[in-house]
Protein backbone atom coordinates (compact mmCIF):
# COMPACT_ATOMS: atom_id res chain seq x y z
CA UNK A 1 0.00 0.00 0.00
CA UNK A 2 3.14 2.25 0.58
CA UNK A 3 4.15 1.52 -2.63
CA UNK A 4 1.17 2.15 -4.57
CA UNK A 5 0.25 5.40 -2.09
CA UNK A 6 4.57 6.94 -2.62
CA UNK A 7 3.56 6.27 -6.58
CA UNK A 8 0.44 8.23 -6.77
CA UNK A 9 1.92 10.87 -4.89
CA UNK A 10 4.88 11.25 -7.13
CA UNK A 11 2.78 11.13 -10.30
CA UNK A 12 0.18 13.82 -8.46
CA UNK A 13 3.42 16.16 -7.85
CA UNK A 14 4.52 15.58 -11.61
CA UNK A 15 1.12 17.00 -12.43
CA UNK A 16 1.77 19.69 -10.33
CA UNK A 17 5.12 20.42 -11.67
CA UNK A 18 3.74 20.30 -15.01
CA UNK A 19 1.00 22.54 -14.25
CA UNK A 20 3.90 25.05 -13.01
CA UNK A 21 5.66 24.46 -15.32
CA UNK A 22 3.20 26.19 -18.03
CA UNK A 23 2.12 28.78 -15.54
CA UNK A 24 5.56 29.59 -15.42
CA UNK A 25 5.75 29.90 -19.48
CA UNK A 26 3.38 31.49 -19.91
CA UNK A 27 4.24 34.36 -17.54
CA UNK A 28 8.03 34.38 -19.43
CA UNK A 29 6.37 34.64 -22.81
CA UNK A 30 4.32 37.53 -21.47
CA UNK A 31 7.53 39.11 -20.09
CA UNK A 32 9.25 38.69 -23.05
CA UNK A 33 6.63 39.96 -25.01
CA UNK A 34 6.95 43.17 -23.20
CA UNK A 35 10.74 43.64 -22.93
CA UNK A 36 11.89 42.16 -26.39
CA UNK A 37 14.70 43.53 -25.44
CA UNK A 38 14.70 41.23 -22.85
CA UNK A 39 14.68 38.02 -24.55
CA UNK A 40 17.88 35.57 -25.66
CA UNK A 41 17.82 36.42 -28.85
CA UNK A 42 21.95 35.21 -29.33
CA UNK A 43 20.60 31.96 -27.79
CA UNK A 44 17.43 31.76 -30.37
CA UNK A 45 19.93 32.07 -33.39
CA UNK A 46 21.64 29.37 -31.92
CA UNK A 47 18.53 27.14 -31.80
CA UNK A 48 17.36 28.49 -35.66
CA UNK A 49 20.75 27.00 -36.86
CA UNK A 50 21.07 24.05 -35.18
CA UNK A 51 17.11 22.76 -35.35
CA UNK A 52 17.02 24.76 -39.02
CA UNK A 53 19.93 24.73 -41.55
CA UNK A 54 21.53 21.74 -39.42
CA UNK A 55 18.23 19.89 -40.31
CA UNK A 56 17.64 21.24 -44.03
CA UNK A 57 19.88 18.45 -45.88
CA UNK A 58 18.19 15.62 -43.85
CA UNK A 59 14.49 16.94 -44.21
CA UNK A 60 15.16 17.53 -47.75
CA UNK A 61 16.55 13.93 -48.64
CA UNK A 62 13.65 12.13 -46.34
CA UNK A 63 10.82 14.27 -47.97
CA UNK A 64 11.80 13.86 -50.98
CA UNK A 65 12.46 9.85 -51.08
CA UNK A 66 9.08 9.77 -49.39
CA UNK A 67 7.69 11.41 -52.53
CA UNK A 68 9.63 8.88 -54.45
CA UNK A 69 8.25 6.63 -52.80
CA UNK A 70 4.53 7.43 -52.76
CA UNK A 71 4.81 8.09 -56.40
CA UNK A 72 6.36 4.52 -56.99
CA UNK A 73 3.72 2.17 -55.12
CA UNK A 74 0.93 4.94 -56.30
CA UNK A 75 1.83 4.33 -59.84
CA UNK A 76 1.93 0.88 -59.48
CA UNK A 77 -1.24 0.49 -59.04
CA UNK A 78 -2.86 3.14 -61.04
CA UNK A 79 -1.20 2.61 -64.07
CA UNK A 80 -3.21 -0.53 -64.36
CA UNK A 81 -6.42 1.81 -64.47
CA UNK A 82 -4.36 4.38 -67.05
CA UNK A 83 -4.40 6.99 -64.79
CA UNK A 84 -1.00 7.69 -63.69
CA UNK A 85 -1.34 11.47 -63.71
CA UNK A 86 -3.84 11.27 -60.78
CA UNK A 87 -0.15 10.27 -58.79
CA UNK A 88 0.46 14.17 -59.05
CA UNK A 89 -2.58 14.32 -56.79
CA UNK A 90 -1.63 11.15 -54.32
CA UNK A 91 2.26 12.38 -53.83
CA UNK A 92 0.73 16.28 -53.62
CA UNK A 93 -2.02 15.81 -51.24
CA UNK A 94 -0.16 13.24 -48.87
CA UNK A 95 2.76 14.90 -48.74
CA UNK A 96 1.64 18.72 -48.12
CA UNK A 97 -1.44 17.69 -45.63
CA UNK A 98 -0.03 14.65 -44.08
CA UNK A 99 3.51 12.87 -44.41
CA UNK A 100 5.69 15.93 -44.81
CA UNK A 101 4.45 18.16 -41.69
CA UNK A 102 4.77 14.69 -39.89
CA UNK A 103 8.22 13.54 -41.30
CA UNK A 104 9.45 16.93 -40.58
CA UNK A 105 8.13 16.36 -37.03
CA UNK A 106 9.64 13.16 -36.48
CA UNK A 107 12.99 14.47 -37.60
CA UNK A 108 12.98 17.12 -35.63
CA UNK A 109 11.97 15.11 -32.44
CA UNK A 110 15.25 13.16 -32.80
CA UNK A 111 16.91 16.09 -33.64
CA UNK A 112 15.94 18.66 -31.38
CA UNK A 113 13.41 17.15 -28.27
CA UNK A 114 16.29 14.65 -27.48
CA UNK A 115 18.91 17.63 -27.64
CA UNK A 116 16.73 19.56 -25.73
CA UNK A 117 16.40 17.05 -23.22
CA UNK A 118 19.70 16.21 -23.00
CA UNK A 119 21.13 19.98 -22.87
CA UNK A 120 18.63 20.68 -20.08
CA UNK A 121 19.49 17.60 -17.94
CA UNK A 122 22.94 17.99 -18.03
CA UNK A 123 22.80 21.56 -16.88
CA UNK A 124 20.40 20.16 -13.95
CA UNK A 125 23.46 17.82 -13.23
CA UNK A 126 26.04 20.73 -13.15
CA UNK A 127 23.91 22.51 -10.89
CA UNK A 128 23.26 25.18 -13.63
CA UNK A 129 19.29 25.41 -13.26
CA UNK A 130 20.05 25.44 -9.81
CA UNK A 131 22.55 28.97 -10.24
CA UNK A 132 19.30 30.07 -12.68
CA UNK A 133 16.86 29.88 -9.75
CA UNK A 134 19.09 30.85 -6.99
CA UNK A 135 20.03 34.65 -9.22
CA UNK A 136 16.32 34.84 -9.66
CA UNK A 137 16.30 34.45 -13.39
CA UNK A 138 13.86 31.85 -14.30
CA UNK A 139 14.99 28.81 -16.11
CA UNK A 140 12.12 28.44 -17.96
CA UNK A 141 12.57 31.84 -19.57
CA UNK A 142 15.98 31.48 -19.74
CA UNK A 143 16.11 27.71 -21.26
CA UNK A 144 12.52 27.23 -22.68
CA UNK A 145 11.52 30.36 -24.47
CA UNK A 146 14.42 30.61 -27.00
CA UNK A 147 13.90 27.19 -27.98
CA UNK A 148 10.28 27.73 -28.51
CA UNK A 149 10.98 30.49 -30.27
CA UNK A 150 12.92 28.70 -32.83
CA UNK A 151 11.15 25.91 -33.32
CA UNK A 152 7.98 27.84 -33.94
CA UNK A 153 10.20 30.00 -36.36
CA UNK A 154 12.07 26.54 -38.68
CA UNK A 155 9.59 24.05 -38.24
CA UNK A 156 7.29 25.95 -40.75
CA UNK A 157 9.91 26.45 -42.86
CA UNK A 158 11.41 23.27 -43.17
CA UNK A 159 7.78 21.79 -43.76
CA UNK A 160 7.61 24.01 -46.74
CA UNK A 161 11.26 22.90 -48.13
CA UNK A 162 10.39 19.33 -47.27
CA UNK A 163 7.06 19.30 -49.26
CA UNK A 164 8.74 20.64 -52.41
CA UNK A 165 11.19 18.10 -51.97
CA UNK A 166 8.67 15.44 -51.70
CA UNK A 167 7.03 17.19 -54.67
CA UNK A 168 9.83 17.00 -57.02
CA UNK A 169 10.85 13.25 -55.72
CA UNK A 170 6.96 12.48 -56.93
CA UNK A 171 7.54 14.47 -60.62
CA UNK A 172 11.19 12.71 -61.13
CA UNK A 173 9.23 8.87 -60.70
CA UNK A 174 6.27 10.56 -62.79
CA UNK A 175 8.56 11.36 -65.63
CA UNK A 176 10.53 8.22 -65.66
CA UNK A 177 8.88 5.13 -64.70
CA UNK A 178 4.97 6.70 -65.94
CA UNK A 179 6.07 8.45 -68.44
CA UNK A 180 4.43 11.54 -68.23
CA UNK A 181 5.86 15.05 -69.51
CA UNK A 182 7.13 17.06 -66.72
CA UNK A 183 4.34 20.10 -68.00
CA UNK A 184 1.66 17.39 -66.99
CA UNK A 185 2.91 16.34 -64.09
CA UNK A 186 3.53 19.62 -62.69
CA UNK A 187 0.55 21.21 -64.54
CA UNK A 188 -1.70 18.68 -62.60
CA UNK A 189 0.23 19.15 -59.39
CA UNK A 190 -0.62 23.36 -59.24
CA UNK A 191 -3.90 22.46 -60.26
CA UNK A 192 -4.83 20.62 -57.58
CA UNK A 193 -2.78 22.02 -54.95
CA UNK A 194 -4.45 25.09 -53.40
CA UNK A 195 -2.70 27.67 -51.23
CA UNK A 196 -4.67 26.23 -48.75
CA UNK A 197 -3.72 22.65 -48.72
CA UNK A 198 -0.36 23.77 -48.04
CA UNK A 199 -1.03 26.49 -45.44
CA UNK A 200 -3.32 23.31 -43.38
CA UNK A 201 -0.09 21.28 -43.62
CA UNK A 202 2.21 24.48 -42.37
CA UNK A 203 -0.22 25.60 -39.80
CA UNK A 204 0.45 21.65 -38.15
CA UNK A 205 3.66 22.28 -37.34
CA UNK A 206 3.40 25.17 -35.66
CA UNK A 207 1.63 22.46 -32.76
CA UNK A 208 4.47 20.35 -33.73
CA UNK A 209 7.06 22.55 -32.88
CA UNK A 210 5.18 23.76 -29.55
CA UNK A 211 4.85 19.48 -28.48
CA UNK A 212 8.74 18.63 -29.55
CA UNK A 213 9.92 21.78 -27.67
CA UNK A 214 7.65 21.86 -24.06
CA UNK A 215 8.22 17.62 -24.18
CA UNK A 216 11.83 17.72 -24.60
CA UNK A 217 12.53 20.65 -22.13
CA UNK A 218 10.39 19.31 -19.60
CA UNK A 219 11.66 15.85 -19.87
CA UNK A 220 15.35 17.44 -18.95
CA UNK A 221 14.12 19.35 -16.30
CA UNK A 222 12.59 16.08 -15.11
CA UNK A 223 16.12 14.68 -15.48
CA UNK A 224 17.50 12.72 -12.38
CA UNK A 225 20.73 13.96 -12.00
CA UNK A 226 23.07 11.66 -13.35
CA UNK A 227 24.26 10.64 -16.28
CA UNK A 228 21.97 7.51 -16.77
CA UNK A 229 18.93 10.23 -15.53
CA UNK A 230 19.81 12.45 -18.85
CA UNK A 231 19.86 9.61 -21.30
CA UNK A 232 16.89 8.40 -20.46
CA UNK A 233 15.81 12.22 -20.13
CA UNK A 234 16.40 12.36 -24.17
CA UNK A 235 14.66 8.63 -24.94
CA UNK A 236 11.40 9.21 -23.23
CA UNK A 237 11.55 13.21 -25.23
CA UNK A 238 11.58 10.86 -27.92
CA UNK A 239 9.16 8.41 -27.21
CA UNK A 240 7.05 10.67 -25.51
CA UNK A 241 7.10 13.11 -28.45
CA UNK A 242 6.33 10.90 -31.48
CA UNK A 243 3.41 9.12 -30.07
CA UNK A 244 1.96 12.90 -28.98
CA UNK A 245 2.72 13.81 -32.33
CA UNK A 246 0.94 11.30 -34.16
CA UNK A 247 -1.67 12.08 -31.72
CA UNK A 248 -2.07 15.78 -32.11
CA UNK A 249 -1.74 14.82 -35.81
CA UNK A 250 -5.34 12.77 -35.55
CA UNK A 251 -6.91 15.33 -33.70
CA UNK A 252 -6.05 17.76 -36.11
CA UNK A 253 -6.60 16.09 -39.13
CA UNK A 254 -10.56 15.54 -37.60
CA UNK A 255 -10.42 19.57 -36.79
CA UNK A 256 -10.00 19.78 -40.50
CA UNK A 257 -12.52 17.08 -41.76
CA UNK A 258 -14.69 18.85 -38.92
CA UNK A 259 -14.82 22.45 -40.66
CA UNK A 260 -14.56 20.64 -44.81
CA UNK A 261 -11.06 21.27 -45.21
CA UNK B 1 15.16 38.56 15.47
CA UNK B 2 18.26 37.31 17.58
CA UNK B 3 20.93 39.94 18.01
CA UNK B 4 22.93 40.80 14.97
CA UNK B 5 21.83 37.42 13.63
CA UNK B 6 21.45 37.53 9.56
CA UNK B 7 20.41 34.11 9.25
CA UNK B 8 18.26 31.75 11.34
CA UNK B 9 17.17 28.49 10.57
CA UNK B 10 14.29 27.50 13.16
CA UNK B 11 12.55 24.02 13.77
CA UNK B 12 13.66 23.24 10.03
CA UNK B 13 13.04 19.33 8.83
CA UNK B 14 14.31 18.39 5.47
CA UNK B 15 14.48 15.39 3.51
CA UNK B 16 13.50 13.98 -0.04
CA UNK B 17 10.29 12.44 -0.87
CA UNK B 18 8.78 11.65 3.03
CA UNK B 19 12.33 10.59 4.48
CA UNK B 20 13.94 12.96 6.98
CA UNK B 21 17.47 13.98 6.43
CA UNK B 22 17.34 16.26 9.23
CA UNK B 23 15.06 17.18 11.74
CA UNK B 24 14.33 20.28 13.63
CA UNK B 25 17.04 22.09 13.20
CA UNK B 26 18.01 25.23 14.93
CA UNK B 27 21.17 28.01 14.66
CA UNK B 28 21.73 31.61 13.53
CA UNK B 29 24.89 33.31 11.68
CA UNK B 30 25.93 36.28 12.33
CA UNK B 31 26.32 39.49 10.50
CA UNK B 32 30.26 39.69 9.10
CA UNK B 33 30.81 35.64 10.22
CA UNK B 34 32.78 33.17 8.57
CA UNK B 35 30.05 29.90 8.87
CA UNK B 36 30.98 26.41 8.08
CA UNK B 37 28.45 23.54 7.90
CA UNK B 38 30.54 20.29 8.71
CA UNK B 39 29.35 16.59 8.79
CA UNK B 40 30.54 13.23 7.05
CA UNK B 41 28.79 11.84 3.91
CA UNK B 42 25.79 11.74 3.15
CA UNK B 43 24.46 13.46 6.70
CA UNK B 44 22.31 16.29 4.74
CA UNK B 45 25.04 19.64 4.70
CA UNK B 46 24.49 20.44 1.01
CA UNK B 47 20.37 18.84 1.51
CA UNK B 48 20.65 21.78 4.42
CA UNK B 49 21.87 24.55 2.11
CA UNK B 50 19.83 24.41 -0.49
CA UNK B 51 16.92 24.83 1.46
CA UNK B 52 18.40 27.41 3.13
CA UNK B 53 18.78 29.51 -0.40
CA UNK B 54 15.54 28.02 -1.18
CA UNK B 55 16.09 25.62 -3.78
CA UNK B 56 14.20 23.17 -1.82
CA UNK B 57 10.85 23.54 0.39
CA UNK B 58 11.31 22.32 3.84
CA UNK B 59 8.69 19.58 5.46
CA UNK B 60 8.71 21.89 8.27
CA UNK B 61 9.93 25.36 9.95
CA UNK B 62 11.64 28.36 8.39
CA UNK B 63 14.86 29.89 7.42
CA UNK B 64 15.26 33.68 7.84
CA UNK B 65 17.40 35.90 5.89
CA UNK B 66 17.91 39.25 6.88
CA UNK B 67 14.63 39.02 9.16
CA UNK B 68 12.35 37.76 6.38
CA UNK B 69 11.33 34.12 5.18
CA UNK B 70 12.58 32.29 2.72
CA UNK B 71 9.99 29.28 3.10
CA UNK B 72 6.75 31.63 3.03
CA UNK B 73 7.73 34.54 0.96
CA UNK B 74 5.71 35.24 -2.10
CA UNK B 75 7.94 34.55 -5.51
CA UNK B 76 8.15 38.10 -5.62
CA UNK B 77 9.83 38.47 -2.22
CA UNK B 78 11.80 35.31 -2.38
CA UNK B 79 13.55 37.04 -5.72
CA UNK B 80 14.26 40.22 -4.04
CA UNK B 81 16.34 37.86 -1.15
CA UNK B 82 18.05 36.05 -3.70
CA UNK B 83 19.07 39.19 -5.33
CA UNK B 84 20.94 39.95 -1.93
CA UNK B 85 23.08 36.99 -1.63
CA UNK B 86 25.08 35.08 -3.96
CA UNK B 87 25.90 31.29 -4.44
CA UNK B 88 28.78 29.41 -5.44
CA UNK B 89 28.15 25.59 -6.42
CA UNK B 90 30.75 22.35 -6.63
CA UNK B 91 31.76 22.74 -10.65
CA UNK B 92 31.16 26.17 -10.58
CA UNK B 93 27.55 25.68 -12.56
CA UNK B 94 29.01 28.48 -15.11
CA UNK B 95 26.78 28.48 -18.29
CA UNK B 96 28.69 26.50 -20.85
CA UNK B 97 27.58 28.33 -23.91
CA UNK B 98 28.99 31.90 -22.48
CA UNK B 99 32.37 33.21 -21.90
CA UNK B 100 33.56 33.69 -18.69
CA UNK B 101 32.80 37.87 -18.95
CA UNK B 102 29.30 36.49 -20.30
CA UNK B 103 28.97 34.52 -17.33
CA UNK B 104 29.46 37.53 -14.72
CA UNK B 105 27.79 39.83 -16.73
CA UNK B 106 24.19 37.67 -16.51
CA UNK B 107 23.14 39.24 -13.11
CA UNK B 108 24.38 42.53 -13.76
CA UNK B 109 21.87 42.30 -17.32
CA UNK B 110 19.03 41.16 -15.31
CA UNK B 111 18.88 43.36 -12.74
CA UNK B 112 20.68 46.68 -13.40
CA UNK B 113 20.15 49.36 -15.86
CA UNK B 114 23.58 49.16 -16.48
CA UNK B 115 24.78 49.84 -20.31
CA UNK B 116 26.64 46.94 -22.07
CA UNK B 117 30.15 49.34 -21.66
CA UNK B 118 29.69 49.07 -18.26
CA UNK B 119 28.42 46.13 -17.46
CA UNK B 120 31.68 44.41 -19.32
CA UNK B 121 33.75 46.55 -17.52
CA UNK B 122 32.19 45.52 -14.06
CA UNK B 123 32.46 42.07 -14.78
CA UNK B 124 36.00 42.19 -16.14
CA UNK B 125 36.61 43.83 -12.31
CA UNK B 126 34.72 40.81 -10.39
CA UNK B 127 36.94 38.59 -12.21
CA UNK B 128 40.10 40.19 -11.91
CA UNK B 129 38.95 40.03 -8.13
CA UNK B 130 39.23 36.41 -7.86
CA UNK B 131 42.35 36.35 -10.22
CA UNK B 132 41.15 36.07 -13.25
CA UNK B 133 42.27 38.69 -15.21
CA UNK B 134 42.81 37.98 -18.85
CA UNK B 135 40.45 35.04 -18.93
CA UNK B 136 37.67 36.81 -19.77
CA UNK B 137 37.18 35.39 -23.75
CA UNK B 138 37.58 31.91 -22.48
CA UNK B 139 34.65 29.52 -22.09
CA UNK B 140 34.37 27.45 -18.80
CA UNK B 141 35.00 23.97 -20.69
CA UNK B 142 38.74 25.62 -21.73
CA UNK B 143 39.72 26.66 -18.00
CA UNK B 144 40.79 24.08 -14.85
CA UNK B 145 38.23 23.26 -12.07
CA UNK B 146 39.59 25.56 -9.48
CA UNK B 147 39.38 28.88 -12.31
CA UNK B 148 35.79 27.53 -12.96
CA UNK B 149 35.09 27.75 -9.12
CA UNK B 150 36.93 31.26 -8.77
CA UNK B 151 34.65 32.37 -11.91
CA UNK B 152 31.66 31.09 -10.22
CA UNK B 153 32.52 33.12 -7.06
CA UNK B 154 33.06 36.12 -9.31
CA UNK B 155 29.59 35.72 -10.76
CA UNK B 156 27.77 35.43 -7.47
CA UNK B 157 29.35 38.52 -6.57
CA UNK B 158 28.61 40.73 -9.38
CA UNK B 159 25.79 41.96 -7.86
CA UNK B 160 27.76 43.00 -4.32
CA UNK B 161 26.06 40.31 -2.13
CA UNK B 162 25.59 40.80 1.96
CA UNK B 163 25.94 36.95 1.56
CA UNK B 164 27.68 34.45 0.05
CA UNK B 165 27.21 30.76 0.18
CA UNK B 166 29.46 28.31 -0.65
CA UNK B 167 28.94 24.42 -1.50
CA UNK B 168 32.73 22.42 -1.03
CA UNK B 169 34.35 25.37 -2.40
CA UNK B 170 37.25 23.56 -2.18
CA UNK B 171 36.22 19.97 -3.47
CA UNK B 172 38.29 18.43 -5.84
CA UNK B 173 41.46 21.21 -5.92
CA UNK B 174 44.80 20.24 -5.05
CA UNK B 175 46.27 21.64 -1.76
CA UNK B 176 47.52 25.31 -3.24
CA UNK B 177 44.44 26.04 -5.30
CA UNK B 178 41.94 24.97 -1.97
CA UNK B 179 44.36 27.61 0.14
CA UNK B 180 43.87 30.53 -2.81
CA UNK B 181 40.28 29.85 -2.40
CA UNK B 182 40.29 30.17 1.24
CA UNK B 183 42.59 33.38 1.29
CA UNK B 184 40.15 34.81 -1.26
CA UNK B 185 37.06 34.08 0.97
CA UNK B 186 38.88 35.18 3.93
CA UNK B 187 39.51 38.79 1.66
CA UNK B 188 36.70 39.03 0.45
CA UNK B 189 34.79 38.67 4.21
CA UNK B 190 37.44 41.46 5.27
CA UNK B 191 36.39 43.71 1.80
CA UNK B 192 32.94 44.00 2.19
CA UNK B 193 32.23 42.36 5.40
CA UNK B 194 29.69 39.83 3.67
CA UNK B 195 28.52 36.88 5.66
CA UNK B 196 29.86 34.02 4.71
CA UNK B 197 28.04 30.16 4.64
CA UNK B 198 30.32 27.51 3.90
CA UNK B 199 29.29 23.63 3.59
CA UNK B 200 32.58 21.06 3.40
CA UNK B 201 34.58 18.70 4.68
CA UNK B 202 37.61 20.19 4.38
CA UNK B 203 39.09 20.39 7.65
CA UNK B 204 41.96 22.23 6.45
CA UNK B 205 39.70 24.79 5.64
CA UNK B 206 37.70 24.46 8.59
CA UNK B 207 40.73 25.48 10.65
CA UNK B 208 41.63 28.28 7.89
CA UNK B 209 38.69 30.09 7.19
CA UNK B 210 35.55 29.19 9.79
CA UNK B 211 34.33 31.38 12.66
CA UNK B 212 31.94 29.37 13.79
CA UNK B 213 30.72 25.53 12.73
CA UNK B 214 28.03 23.33 13.39
CA UNK B 215 28.65 19.49 12.79
CA UNK B 216 25.76 17.30 11.60
CA UNK B 217 25.06 13.88 12.09
CA UNK B 218 23.66 11.22 9.78
CA UNK B 219 22.45 8.59 12.59
CA UNK B 220 21.21 11.76 14.87
CA UNK B 221 19.60 13.72 12.44
CA UNK B 222 20.39 16.76 14.01
CA UNK B 223 23.25 19.17 14.63
CA UNK B 224 25.65 17.32 17.41
CA UNK B 225 27.95 20.07 17.71
CA UNK B 226 28.59 24.07 17.91
CA UNK B 227 31.28 26.27 18.60
CA UNK B 228 34.27 27.92 17.19
CA UNK B 229 36.75 24.73 15.14
CA UNK B 230 39.14 25.08 17.76
CA UNK B 231 37.57 24.66 20.85
CA UNK B 232 35.57 21.78 19.18
CA UNK B 233 38.36 20.05 18.15
CA UNK B 234 39.57 20.28 21.97
CA UNK B 235 36.57 20.39 23.95
CA UNK B 236 33.44 19.02 22.33
CA UNK B 237 31.23 16.07 24.76
CA UNK B 238 31.48 14.15 21.71
CA UNK B 239 34.14 11.73 21.26
CA UNK B 240 32.66 11.39 17.42
CA UNK B 241 33.45 14.94 17.16
CA UNK B 242 37.08 15.55 18.50
CA UNK B 243 37.75 12.48 16.15
CA UNK B 244 36.10 14.13 13.30
CA UNK B 245 37.69 16.95 13.78
CA UNK B 246 41.55 15.82 14.44
CA UNK B 247 40.50 13.03 11.67
CA UNK B 248 40.25 10.26 14.03
CA UNK B 249 43.37 11.01 15.96
CA UNK B 250 45.59 10.58 12.84
CA UNK B 251 47.85 13.28 12.79
CA UNK B 252 50.42 14.41 9.67
CA UNK B 253 53.80 12.83 10.22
Amino acid sequence: MDRIGGEIRKILRQWMQLVEFFGQLGLDIRTDLRHPGRHRWRETLYYIDLCGRRSLGIVVLICGLMGFILALQGGLLIREYGGELFVADLVGFSLLKELGPLMVGMIATGRAGSAFAAEIGTMKVNEEVSALTTMGISPVRFLVVPKLLAMLIVLPLLAVAGDMAGLLGGLLIGVTYLDLPVSAYWGRTLQVLSPQVLTLGVLKCFVFAALITLIGCWRGFQADPDAQGVGRAATGAVVSSILLLVVADLFITLFYASIGC
Amino acid sequence: MENDAIIEVRDLTVGYDRRAVLEKINFTVKKGEIFCILGGSGCGKSTLLKHMIGLLPPFSGDVRLFGESMVYADDAARHRLMRRFGVTYQGGALFGSMTLLENVELPLAEYTGLSRAERRKVAAEKLAQVDLAGFEDYMPAEISGGMRKRAGLARALALDPEMLFFDEPSAGLDPITAAELDRLILKLRDQSGATIVVVTHDLDSVFAIADRIIMLSKQDKKIVAEGSPCDLRENADMLWVRNFLTRDGLSRR
